[in-house]
C-alpha cells in the first residue's frame, strides 16, 4: 500500500479513538472494577474492605456450583435444539420450491422484535389456566386438566428453554442457509452425474462443507444462550425454586437485587472466565478454519 | 434435472416448513387473536382459539389505561436511535482503520474488538451500576444509551471492515494524487462509496440496540417517564390481573416499527446479520 511506506502514520490510530474510548469506559474499566470488587465486602454504603477470597470460598462452598451445572445443562439444552432445529430449518428453505424467498422472510420476526416483547407473547402462551399451549393439550387430550407450565420446577426450566430457541433459531437457520448457498452447484451437479441420491450428497457434500459454519454457530450460540437474561427473569425470576437461576440470574439476584456487590463481582468473575473459555474456543477454531481454505480467510 | 423434487418430495417439503413456520410464527398469530379478544372472551374455559365479539378495542383502549405508553414508545425509538448514531461515530472511522491500514499489532487489536462481543450487558451489570451511581447517572437516558452503545460496535466494524476492504484502493490513491487529506479522503470517497455497506451495519445496529434495551432500563431507570417499551410493559406484566388482549396490542405495536423496517430492507438485514457465514 502507498501509504503505509510513511514511517510513522498516527492515522490509523487516530481513527480508533472512538471506539476505544467506548470500549475502555464501558467494557473494559468496569471489568477491571468487577474483579477488584469481587476481593471487597462492597456493599450500599460507600465504604467497604478488602476481605481477600472470602467471597470466592462463599460461593463455591454454597450451593453456586449446583448454579453452575444447571446453566450448563440449560445452555447444553438449549444450543443442541437451535442447531437441530436451524440445520433442519435451513435444509428445508434451501429446497427448491415455489415459495421459498417468502419462508426465508417469514422465519425473521423472532430474531428481529425486542427479546422482552417476545417474551411477554410466551408468558400468555404458558399460562395454565387460559394460555393457548394448556388449551390446546387440553383439546387434544395431552392433558385433563390446566397445568401452569411455569409452576414447576422441571416444566418451568423446559419452558425458558423453548422460548430461548424459539428466539435463536431464526439467526441459526439463516446463517447455516447462507452456508448451504456459498456451496459450489457443481459438487452437486458432478455427484448427481455420478447417480448419488439426494440423501447421500446431503450426507457427503452439504453436511460435510456447512459443519464449520455449524462449529461456528454453536459457539455464538453458547455464548449468547450463557449470556441470556430477559427470558428467564422476566418468565420465572430464576424460580420456581431456583429451577432456573443460572449464573447470570443469580449474580444479578445477588447484586442488585440484595445489593451485595462484592459477591456479585465473584460471580461475574466466574462468568467471564467461562465465556473467556468459549471465546478463546472460538478464535482457535476460527484460526483452524482459515488455515485449512486459505482462500476463504476473512 | 437436479432440483427436480418427487410428489412426496414435495410434500414432505411443505410438511417440514410448515412444522417450523408453525414454531416461529404461531406466538404471533397467538398475540394478534388475544389482542382482539374482549377480556371476558380471553378467560373463557375451555380455551378457544376463535372467540366471539373479536373487536380492535384493545387498541384504542391501551392508551388510556397505560397512560405513558406513547412515551414508552417514543423513548425505546429514541435510545435506539442514539445508540447506531453514536455506534456509527465509532465504527465508520474504527473499521477503515482496520480495513485499509498496516499498524502494528492490528489483528490482535481487531481480536479484542470482536471478543467484546462474549459479554453481554449482565456481565457488566454491577460495576456499571456503582459507575452511574457514583456519577450520578441513574435514571437519566445516558445509563440506558451508553451500555447499548458499546455492545453495537464490534459487530458494527466486523461488518463495515469486510465491506470496505472489497473497495478499490485506486479510489484513495487518486483522491490522495489530487491532494486531498486522510479525513476529506474518508469522508468525501469512503462514505459515499460504501454508503450500501453503511446502510447494512446501521439497521443491524439500530435492531440490536431496540431489541436489547430491557436488563439496562430495569436495572439504572426507575424514572417510569424514561422507560422504553419492553420495562414500561413488564410493569404491566408483573402484576396479579394482567390486562392481556391491551398488554398483547401495546406489544405488538411495540413491534411494529422493526418489523417495518424489516419487511422493506430484509435483504440487507439477512446479508448483514449472517455474515461470515461463506468467509469464516
Amino acid at each position: 500500500m502507498a501509504h503505509t511506506a510513511k514511517k510513522k502514520d498516527y492515522f490509523p490510530y487516530l481513527l480508533l479513538v472512538p471506539a476505544t474510548l467506548v470500549m475502555v469506559a464501558i467494557v473494559a474499566y468496569p471489568l477491571f472494577e468487577t474483579f477488584r470488587l469481587s476481593f471487597t465486602n462492597t456493599s450500599m454504603s460507600p465504604k467497604y474492605e478488602y476481605v481477600g477470597l472470602a467471597n470466592y470460598e462463599k460461593i463455591m462452598s454454597r450451593r453456586f456450583p449446583e448454579v453452575i451445572a444447571r446453566t450448563f445443562y440449560w445452555m447444553g439444552l438449549s444450543v443442541a435444539l437451535k442447531m437441530l432445529i436451524g440445520t433442519l430449518g435451513a435444509v428445508l428453505l434451501n429446497a427448491m420450491v415455489p415459495g421459498r424467498a417468502l419462508f426465508r422472510i417469514l422465519v425473521m420476526p423472532p430474531w428481529v422484535i425486542p427479546i422482552a416483547i417476545g417474551v411477554f407473547i410466551w408468558g400468555w402462551m404458558y399460562n395454565g389456566q387460559f394460555g393457548m399451549l394448556s388449551g390446546m393439550a387440553q383439546r387434544l387430550g395431552i392433558l385433563s386438566g390446566p397445568f401452569e407450565f411455569l409452576a414447576y420446577k422441571n416444566s418451568a426450566f423446559m419452558a425458558t428453554i423453548v422460548t430461548d430457541v424459539w428466539i435463536g433459531v431464526p439467526m441459526v437457520t439463516l446463517y447455516l442457509l447462507a452456508a448451504m448457498q456459498s456451496i459450489s452447484k457443481d459438487l452437486y451437479e458432478a455427484a448427481w452425474v455420478d447417480g448419488a441420491s439426494r440423501f447421500y450428497r446431503f450426507r457427503r457434500i452439504t453436511l460435510p462443507l456447512i459443519f464449520p459454519s455449524i462449529a461456528t454457530m454453536a459457539l455464538l450460540s453458547a455464548i449468547a444462550t450463557f449470556n441470556s437474561f430477559d427470558i428467564i427473569w422476566i418468565l420465572t425470576e430464576g424460580g420456581p425454586r431456583g429451577a432456573t437461576t443460572t449464573m447470570i440470574i443469580d449474580t444479578y439476584k445477588t447484586a442488585i437485587s440484595r445489593f451485595k456487590y462484592g459477591e456479585g463481582a465473584a460471580r461475574t468473575v466466574m462468568i467471564v472466565l467461562f465465556l473467556g473459555s468459549f471465546t478463546f474456543i472460538y478464535f482457535v477454531l476460527l484460526s483452524r478454519l482459515a488455515k485449512r481454505s486459505p482462500n476463504n480467510a476473512a | 434435472m437436479l432440483h427436480k423434487y418427487r410428489w412426496y418430495e414435495y410434500v414432505l417439503i411443505y410438511c417440514g416448513v410448515a412444522v417450523f413456520l408453525t414454531f416461529v410464527l404461531a406466538p404471533f398469530v397467538e398475540a394478534f387473536v388475544v389482542s382482539l379478544r374482549p377480556l371476558s372472551g380471553l378467560f373463557s374455559i375451555p380455551y378457544k382459539f376463535i372467540t366471539d365479539e373479536m373487536s380492535f378495542e384493545a387498541y384504542f383502549s391501551m392508551w388510556k389505561n397505560v397512560p405513558l405508553l406513547w412515551r414508552y414508545m417514543l423513548n425505546s425509538f429514541f435510545i435506539a436511535t442514539v445508540v447506531t448514531v453514536l455506534g456509527l461515530i465509532c465504527i465508520i472511522p474504527a473499521a477503515y482503520a482496520f480495513a485499509r491500514f498496516e499498524f502494528p499489532a492490528r489483528n490482535s487489536l481487531l481480536g479484542v474488538f470482536i471478543a467484546v462481543n462474549m459479554f453481554s450487558g449482565a456481565v457488566l451489570i454491577i460495576p456499571l451500576f456503582k459507575l452511574m451511581q457514583q456519577y450520578g447517572l441513574l435514571n437519566t437516558y445516558f445509563a440506558m444509551i451508553a451500555p447499548g452503545t458499546a455492545f453495537v460496535i464490534p459487530t458494527g466494524i466486523w461488518l463495515l471492515r469486510s465491506y470496505l476492504v472489497r473497495i478499490p484502493k485506486e479510489l484513495e490513491e487518486a483522491a490522495w494524487v489530487d491532494g486531498a487529506g486522510k479525513i476529506y479522503t474518508l469522508v468525501r470517497v469512503i462514505i459515499p462509496v460504501a454508503l450500501p455497506g453503511i446502510v447494512v451495519v446501521t439497521i443491524t445496529a439500530f435492531i440490536t440496540a431496540y431489541a436489547q434495551q430491557f436488563i439496562y432500563a430495569l436495572t439504572f431507570n426507575s424514572v417510569n417517564e424514561l422507560n422504553p417499551l419492553p420495562v414500561g410493559l413488564f410493569q404491566f406484566f408483573g402484576r396479579q390481573s394482567v390486562v392481556w388482549n391491551e398488554l398483547m396490542a401495546a406489544s405488538l405495536v411495540g413491534i411494529l416499527p422493526v418489523l417495518f423496517v424489516y419487511v422493506f430492507l430484509q435483504r440487507y438485514i439477512v446479508a448483514g446479520l449472517t455474515a461470515g457465514a461463506v468467509k469464516e
